[in-house]
């Protein structure tokens, strides 16, 4: 059943080749059809799961020779991450009602985008894992350098060579680790039991680690997510920061992790104070965390802000993980959901509702441009996701940040703290951006900013543009009120046999 | 029955918010009826309260959040019940204050505040008390930011900034006990205090980073402390206060003053003192004194100001600093008291009755303050005004009916919380206790002050025609003023209930 949100995914892809050239409209009608299916598969799937538990989707032979089996599967943290795909390629297509350029195009290269995450979150056979994973790579290439904007060609090479890059190093991991175990098999599960030696997982493992975190935007090397996002297309940006970077958090969980859980363990000496590879990346994440909301403080574009403030929250994932611990790792798959549905929603008034509408994302403009008054949906909206964002209580968020400190809290106390620090710091990021968009004071500059004839001819707010806001608040009020319908998947997905040894490491 | 009581006005908000913009009048109207109707479901809780029985009333308990074995559990005892009733008096007079201000999305986070406060007194798990308490925050930020004076934008940025971070010290504390007690219930954790468990804990859970258990106890105290004394708030964590109160519209500061700031006490009371009582003893010194310099010195800047509303502000901080000092008090250890016990029961019903009968005459004085700012085309200097008893009999005699309330005359509702304050602090520390008498002094002072230049006096000729309270008006304030008479005369109204909880409060939960 599950396997279908692939195929439908990609029937819409070949669909768009049957729609008439000029037939904007049907493009999108089909994209979107194909989304919802996705979507309502997933939440079937989602609601239906009695609990977290692994359960096979199909598992057959594919290329005999290699002992690669076309393995498709299902456990609690991939039920959460589909249900996340599915809703972030609903809320996309909504997002993108007004694309005229090439809209079949458009919607296709979308779409394989969006099949291809799906398979990556199913696949538990590590060769069918890395086609779907590189599969993802080549639409984000051609929709950021195709539809988006600033420096599009910039930022969609730069996405394109450190995604290369990452993708490179994990190939190097996983072809040392089928080399030296010497089985004729790319099964996840047959990998991960086998006792690869310590020193080999000493160095495979950061390798691996490091190739899927690059996608996870880890400092220091998220740069190309803040051009990326911001040269993109909205949509383009909702899918990349709600769930691409949600693929290098799950890589390293899924595979880096369990493959390699030794590669984890204390090195028996230190440096500068740090002691294993868990310490290392965990710092790293905590930079990320402090790092990337300072500078999404001190940012002039509106769209880097939020660029900005997605590396910080994916650190909260990495730290999460590196805790070894169950809370702190429930944390870390809460927060992949919760950020992925956070950050699409910002990107989509950022991008979508205010920059197509003032043609400027510069903060100081906008500021008196008044955008409170000429768009109140828009600055409800985003006040909503700037609460969420925060992690205030009662959205998805705080469930999330709870979870991930108080795990950082047993394992690393003093990073912990620091963590919490750069929460602060994203309050006020987005409080200020929330001030300076939408409640400045409109000066004499508000009509003449712009040719037209001011904002208010730009027309209001279009109904898929308020589906969509409503799809996303929804999706993170309903988890931050009642955290138990993910988190008790999550848990019970992390309390099977191929997280064993990672959660006996964290006891140490 | 209490998760009802959260969900009508959260529900009213939202049906109000969803009104078409030029639908001002039924959404004031319905906003007012959904208030009404929390009012109404209050009372009844109230007539199926249990006087006599100490403990928690009408739980409720649900599993939540299962990976942590958090629960939803809810319930009100004696101090839970008082406040729940002060939310639901407070803001219907807030709406009916606010009844110049036609945006259905105003009275809706009203009501939304609503919510959140009555969510804040009922809660006894801290996850969805935090929930709630951040929840009334946000709808008050708006109501500044959108409906406030001229300077709304910085101030609805410091208020949010200092309550931000007051909170975030607080959670952050309360994650430290997490990993030491694993549990956010109120009452466990109150357990884990009182037996000292809670510090050994510490020590074996968060120690040997160079802290010892005593340090570490301390620290999470100050964390806990710090994010109610903002919201009280305490000196010198008050600087948003005076400028947020002054410009924020006359509804939203009502509820501010009448309702919001008593979460600050009420967490004090519920959550700070059960669950640190070893704390408490410890620093019971320096938080008397900070409680005396927290009334003199917000009685003194009451006295030096000349902005009507600034001045109710700094009042109103002088008013919560008796509850300060009550609670204080309750870790000290005692010094002239033959029965410790029954004047630490006297503090505490003191605090209890105090933080009711302030916050019911602030909203009243607030309310009227706005109507004075109405009228006066938006002026509000105490100076700009002069004689108005001879124009508006009516207006003054019943604003002068509150502030002598406010004044802590005997007969009207202030007197009698004060009082009980008083006959608790003086035999527990009597140094600190005859200090803040110079706070009862000063604010006399500034109250007859107030009289003078506003109502007595020769008439100002430009308000000749300044218009007394309308029929309206009159039917409005009256209920308030009717029950700030009726607590004067008979406060065993509100002492009757108290009186289980407070006794179990002091026998089993607090310092001492």
């Amino acid at each position: 059943m599950l396997a279908w949100t692939i195929y439908l995914t990609f029937l819409g892809v070949a669909a768009q080749a049957l729609v008439p050239r000029d037939q904007a409209r049907a493009a999108r009608v089909v994209a979107l059809l194909s989304a919802l299916a996705g979507l309502g598969i997933a939440l079937a799937a989602v609601l239906r799961a009695p609990d977290g538990q692994f359960q096979t989707v199909i598992n057959v032979p594919w290329i005999d020779a290699l002992g690669i089996h076309y393995f498709l599967g299902a456990d609690g943290i991939s039920l959460v991450l589909v249900l996340l795909t599915g809703i972030a390629a609903v809320a996309g297509i909504l997002f993108s009602w007004n694309v005229e350029h090439r809209p079949r195009e458009f919607f296709a290269l979308y779409l394989a985008l969006v099949a291809g995450v799906y398979g990556v979150f199913l696949s538990f056979d590590l060769f069918l894992f890395f086609v779907f994973y590189e599969l993802a790579i080549i639409p984000k290439y051609f929709l950021i350098a195709i539809w988006g904007s600033t420096r599009r060609e910039y930022g969609a090479m730069k996405l394109a060579l450190y995604s290369f890059l990452g993708s490179g190093m994990v190939l190097v991991g996983l072809l040392a680790a089928l080399v030296l175990s010497g089985e004729k098999t790319t099964n996840l599960f047959l990998l991960a039991k086998h006792p690869f030696p310590q020193s080999f997982q000493m160095w495979a493992f950061p390798l691996t680690f490091l190739g899927f975190a690059i996608l996870a935007g880890l400092w220091p090397f998220h740069t190309w997510a803040p051009t990326g996002h911001v040269a993109a297309p909205t949509a383009a940006s909702m899918l990349l920061a709600g769930v691409v970077m949600k693929l290098g958090a799950y890589g390293c969980l899924r595979v880096a992790m369990t493959v390699f859980p030794h590669g984890l363990d204390p090195w028996g000496f230190a440096v500068l104070g740090l002691g294993s590879w868990r310490e290392v990346f965990a710092l790293l994440a905590v930079i990320g965390i402090v790092y990337g909301a300072m500078v999404a403080l001190v940012q002039s574009d509106f769209k880097f802000v939020i660029g900005y403030s997605s590396v910080s929250h994916m650190g909260l994932v990495l730290l999460g993980l590196v805790t070894l611990q169950a809370t702190g790792m429930s944390g870390a798959v809460l927060q992949m959901y919760s950020h992925g549905i956070i950050a699409g929603l910002l990107f989509a008034v950022v991008g979508r509702m205010v920059y197509e509408r003032a043609h400027t994302r510069d903060l100081s403009q906008l500021e008196g441009m008044g955008l409170g008054r000429v768009l109140p949906f828009a600055a409800i909206t985003f006040a909503i996701a700037s609460v969420a964002s925060m992690g205030l209580p009662g959205f998805s968020g705080f469930v999330a940040e709870l979870h991930v400190l108080l795990g950082a809290g047993q394992a690393f106390p003093g990073l912990a703290i620091a963590a919490g620090v750069g929460i602060v710091i994203g309050v006020a990021f987005i409080l200020r951006a929330l001030q300076k968009a939408f409640f400045g004071e409109p000066g004499p500059a508000a009509e003449t900013a712009h040719p037209a004839g001011g904002l208010a001819a730009c027309g209001p707010i279009s109904r898929p543009e308020r589906l969509g806001a409503v799809l996303l608040i929804t999706a993170s009020l309903v988890v931050g009120l009642y955290p138990r319908c993910l988190l008790d998947l999550i848990a019970s997905a992390l309390a099977t046999p191929l997280f064993a040894e990672l959660l006996k490491g964290g006891l140490r | 029955m209490l998760s009802l009581l959260t969900l009508l006005p959260f529900a009213g908000g939202l049906i109000v918010m969803a009104l078409p913009s030029a639908g001002g009048r039924t959404a004031r109207r319905l906003a007012l009826g959904f208030s009404l109707g929390a009012l109404a479901l209050v009372l009844w809780v109230w007539s199926g309260f249990n006087p006599a029985v100490g403990g928690f009333q009408f739980e409720e308990t649900h599993p939540w959040v299962t990976t942590l074995a958090l629960d939803y559990h809810l319930g009100v005892d004696g101090l839970g019940l008082l406040m729940i009733l002060l939310a639901a008096i407070v803001t219907p007079m807030a709406l009916l204050a606010s009844s110049k201000i036609g945006t259905p999305l105003y009275h809706g986070l009203v009501l939304w505040v609503q919510a959140g406060l009555f969510g804040t007194f009922t809660a006894l798990n801290f996850f969805h008390w935090f929930l709630f308490w951040e929840l009334s925050l946000v709808p008050a930020f708006f109501l500044i930011r959108l409906w406030g004076g001229p300077r709304r934008g910085e101030v609805a940025t410091q208020f949010f900034v200092y309550t931000m971070a007051g909170s975030v010290a607080l959670l952050l504390a309360f994650l430290g006990l997490f990993l030491a007690a694993h549990t956010f219930e109120f009452s466990r954790l109150a357990e884990m205090g009182r037996k000292g468990e809670l510090t050994i804990l510490l020590a074996a859970k968060l120690g040997g980073h160079g802290l010892s258990a005593d340090h570490l106890g301390l620290l999470l105290f100050a964390g806990v402390f710090l994010g109610f004394a903002v919201k009280v708030p305490v000196m010198p964590f008050h600087t948003w206060l005076p400028a947020t109160y002054a410009e924020a519209p006359a509804g939203t500061t009502m509820l501010l003053t009448g309702a919001m700031s008593k979460m600050g006490v009420y967490g004090l009371l519920r959550i700070l003192a059960p669950i640190f009582p070893e704390q408490m003893r410890q620093l019971a010194t320096p938080l008397l004194w900070l409680a005396v310099a927290t009334i003199v010195f917000s009685a003194g800047a009451a006295f030096a100001q000349r902005d009507l509303k600034r001045l109710l502000a700094y009042s109103s901080i002088n008013h919560l600093g008796y509850c300060l000092l009550g609670i204080a008090a309750l870790g000290s250890m005692g010094g002239l008291a033959a029965a410790p016990e029954r004047e630490r029961a006297a503090a505490l019903s003191g605090v209890c009755l105090q933080m009711f009968n302030h916050g019911l005459t602030a909203a009243l004085l607030f309310w009227f303050a706005g109507l004075i700012e109405e009228r006066g085309g938006g002026l509000r200097g105490l100076n700009d005004f002069g004689g108005l008893r001879k124009v508006a009999p009516v207006f003054c005699g019943l604003m002068g009916i509150a502030l002598f309330s406010s004044l802590g005359l005997p007969g009207l509702n202030g007197f009698i919380g004060e009082f009980l304050v008083f006959k608790g602090a003086f035999p527990l520390a009597p140094w600190p206790a005859a200090a803040a008498v110079f706070g009862l002094l000063i604010t006399a002072v500034f109250i007859l002050t107030l009289i003078q230049r506003v109502f007595n006096g020769p008439l100002n000729q430009r308000w000749q025609k300044f218009p007394d309270l309308t029929l309206a008006e009159r039917i409005a304030v009256a209920p308030a003023l009717l029950l700030m008479l009726a607590l004067g005369v008979y406060p065993q109204l509100l002492l009757g209930p108290l009186h289980a909880t407070v006794q179990q409060m002091v026998r089993y939960w607090l310092p001492g």
